[in-house]
């Protein structure tokens, strides 16, 4: 499910959505416009991606954004945040954000569908570890 | 009989209806957008009620009807409210296995822990509130011979309550009770993966409480949760969960100038000190039973002690043993009494750990026990079950690092004690740890220097009324479980008196 390594010599993307995420993305966001997502820690539906209307989140200087992924059909990239301290401890893996049948998580949009955004991990490989995409402060954009 | 009929069927303790509305103003209400949600038990994964999608226009029904009843129900004496504090306990307790099997029901959890763990502590949570509230004072201080300073405590009016999917009545009661005892009225949303099992408690205890004193909205986070903890007409949130919800939570309080309290997890660290196995007897059996706490209500704890750090010089014996008594765990059907491990609370918890073992491999741990779902055949196959499991690796990797919240315990060696609480600090959070140890220096020294709001010591998993519960770091802001909590609860009102029949002099 996670993706494969990228070719040698291209920028290594850090955030990847599969085919069904990208589609409920889509879908999301004919509903609510525009959306982000930020990664949660801690209990309960923690460790799991959150998916808000973009702008609703208020960022800042603790969180990171790993990736703005262009989805296809949409005007503008996602954003994929999540706070500094988790990433941390997260940056040696690649995440792919996939989708699950599912009931409820927190405040993110897609749990009234029935489904729940769920992360996907692989670890970046040797050779791409130096390739990987700058991240962005929240305070720099 | 050693297994609970399942609710609906011939024998049951408990039925559960086909359908369960908002509780507002003492009265079921359907929801205002005329939407239901399904609602599948994680023992069979088969839907068994149907609950009310709320959205905003419900949650100001309920804001509506709390906020009529607040001022009478502010004004009650302490006693009044201990007497009915004490009247729901009782009746509780007479309904403990109606109340217990439905709470296993809805979350898939082992009846033995809702009969001797969750339903008990609530009841006691309301019989401690009780009392606090009637034993509470306030205070005069002297400010000079003609000056006074009198301290009242007030209710903040009506409060919001966000309850996780956990301890579906318990993490309810634990806010409840201190509320209730405060002079609140409340408006609280359950977890939309747990939604029912609270609507058997209002059905036993709902008419004991003045209408509107206690308001029960339903739905999903993003439609009825938002509005809730963004209200402009609450005093106060009080949030368990994730951190994200956490962060959020508290933006929509700047918003309102409103304080909240927040619980938000953890990764505990249980540490296993070297004279743990200097004898074969019955604190080395507690302590072994103490390891294999990761594994109570199937990992799904804001504490679970998902990090075991062992002494080096008995890590192969000590964690030999330690996983003997893991896979004599017994797991199966939740409403069967001998079942010690249940079901996950719903699917994408499932698939949320089944990712995290996945990585957990990847990264290079290696699974000592477990390590898969669990198939348990027959109509449990459509139930949501892991396999208790043992990784060992390092503390660097990301299964000793995220809250898996499942019944998955990652393990690692240290050297002595400074590099016992090096690692057991090398968190972003600080809930829980515990400390095993027949040493009382090195238990006190080790209490003091974890980075954590509840050490237990020689013990795990104890969740007494009057012993403070709540984080340090990432994991949370306030406290519950004791006294203190009514302070979170409760406006402080100075009353500045002076006596003196002189003038200041300034004017």
């Amino acid at each position: 499910m996670a993706a494969a390594p990228t070719p040698a010599d291209q920028v290594v993307e850090r955030v990847a959505f599969t085919e069904e995420a990208a589609d409920l993305v889509r879908r999301l966001t004919a509903i609510h416009g525009p959306v982000m997502f930020h990664q949660s820690g801690g209990c309960c539906d923690g460790s799991s991606p959150m998916c808000y209307p973009d702008g609703d989140f208020i960022l800042g200087a603790s969180d990171v954004r790993l990736g703005l992924v262009p989805i296809e059909g949409l005007d503008q990239p996602v954003g994929f945040w999540m706070s500094e301290s988790q990433f941390g401890y997260w940056q040696h893996t690649h995440l792919t954000i996939d989708v699950v049948d599912g009931r409820g998580g927190g405040f993110s949009l897609e749990t009234p569908e029935g489904k729940r955004f769920l992360t996907r991990s692989r670890l970046f490989t040797d050779d791409e570890h130096p390739r990987r995409a700058p991240i962005v402060r929240g305070d720099e954009v | 009989m050693t297994t609970y009929a399942n609710p609906g069927s011939d024998g049951a303790v408990v039925n559960y209806q086909d359908r369960y509305g908002h509780y507002i103003g003492g009265e079921w209400v359907d929801p205002a957008g005329g939407q239901w949600f399904e609602n599948p038990s994680p023992v069979d994964g088969q839907p068994f009620t149907e609950v009310a999608r709320g959205t905003a226009d419900d949650v100001e029904r309920a804001l509506d009807a709390a906020h009529a009843a607040a001022p009478a129900w502010g004004r009650t004496s302490p006693a009044e409210r201990a007497v009915i504090l004490n009247k729901i306990a009782d009746r509780m307790e007479e309904n403990l296995e109606v109340l217990a099997v439905a709470e296993s029901w809805d979350n898939g959890k082992p009846v033995r822990e809702t009969l001797a763990a969750d339903i008990p502590l609530a009841i006691d949570h309301f019989r401690y509130f009780a009392g606090a509230i009637r034993g509470q004072e306030g205070s005069i201080a002297t400010i000079d011979d003609d000056t006074m300073a009198y301290h009242f405590h007030e209710p903040l009016g009506v409060v919001a309550q966000i309850i996780p999917w956990n301890f579906p009545i318990l993490m309810a009661v634990w806010k409840l009770a201190p509320a209730l005892a405060a002079g609140n009225a409340v408006v609280l949303k359950p977890a939309e993966q747990t939604p029912a099992s609270i609507n058997v408690l209002l059905d036993l205890v709902g008419d004991l409480l003045p209408p509107g004193v206690l308001n029960v909205v339903q739905g999903f986070g993003t439609e009825a949760g938002k509005p809730l903890a963004s209200s402009n007409r609450v005093a106060k949130v009080a949030f368990t969960g994730e951190t994200t919800t956490g962060r959020l939570i508290m933006q929509y309080a700047s918003q309102n100038l409103i304080p909240v309290t927040l619980e938000l997890g953890g990764k505990s660290p249980n540490l296993f000190f070297a004279d743990v196995a200097s004898a074969d007897d019955d604190f080395y059996d507690k302590a072994l039973e103490g390891f294999t706490m990761f594994a109570l209500n199937q990992g799904e704890v804001c504490t679970c002690p998902s990090r075991a750090l062992i002494d080096a010089s008995i890590y192969d014996k000590f964690l030999g043993d330690a996983l003997a008594r893991t896979k004599a765990v017994v797991q199966g059907n939740p409403l069967d009494l001998d079942t010690m491990i249940g079901a996950q609370a719903s699917n994408d918890q499932l698939e949320k750990i089944l990712s995290y073992i996945d990585i957990g491999e990847k990264e290079g741990a290696r699974v000592l026990t477990g390590g898969r779902r669990a198939d348990l055949g027959g109509s449990l196959s459509g139930g949501y079950y892991v396999e208790p499991t043992v990784f060992e690796g390092d503390n660097s990797m990301r299964i000793f690092q995220e809250e898996i919240f499942g019944p998955v315990v990652a393990v690692t060696r240290f050297d002595g004690y400074d590099d016992a609480i090096s690692i057991a600090n090398d968190t972003l959070y600080g809930l829980g740890a515990g400390v095993w140890t027949r040493d009382v220096n090195t238990q006190y020294r080790a209490g003091r220097a974890i980075q954590a709001g509840r050490v237990w010591c020689n013990s795990y998993h104890l969740y007494p009324a009057h012993a403070a519960f709540g984080g340090y770091k990432q994991s949370g802001i306030g406290r519950e479980n004791h006294k203190m909590m009514l302070d979170h609860y409760q406006q402080t009102k100075n009353l500045l008196v002076s006596y003196a029949p002189q003038k200041l002099g300034f004017f």
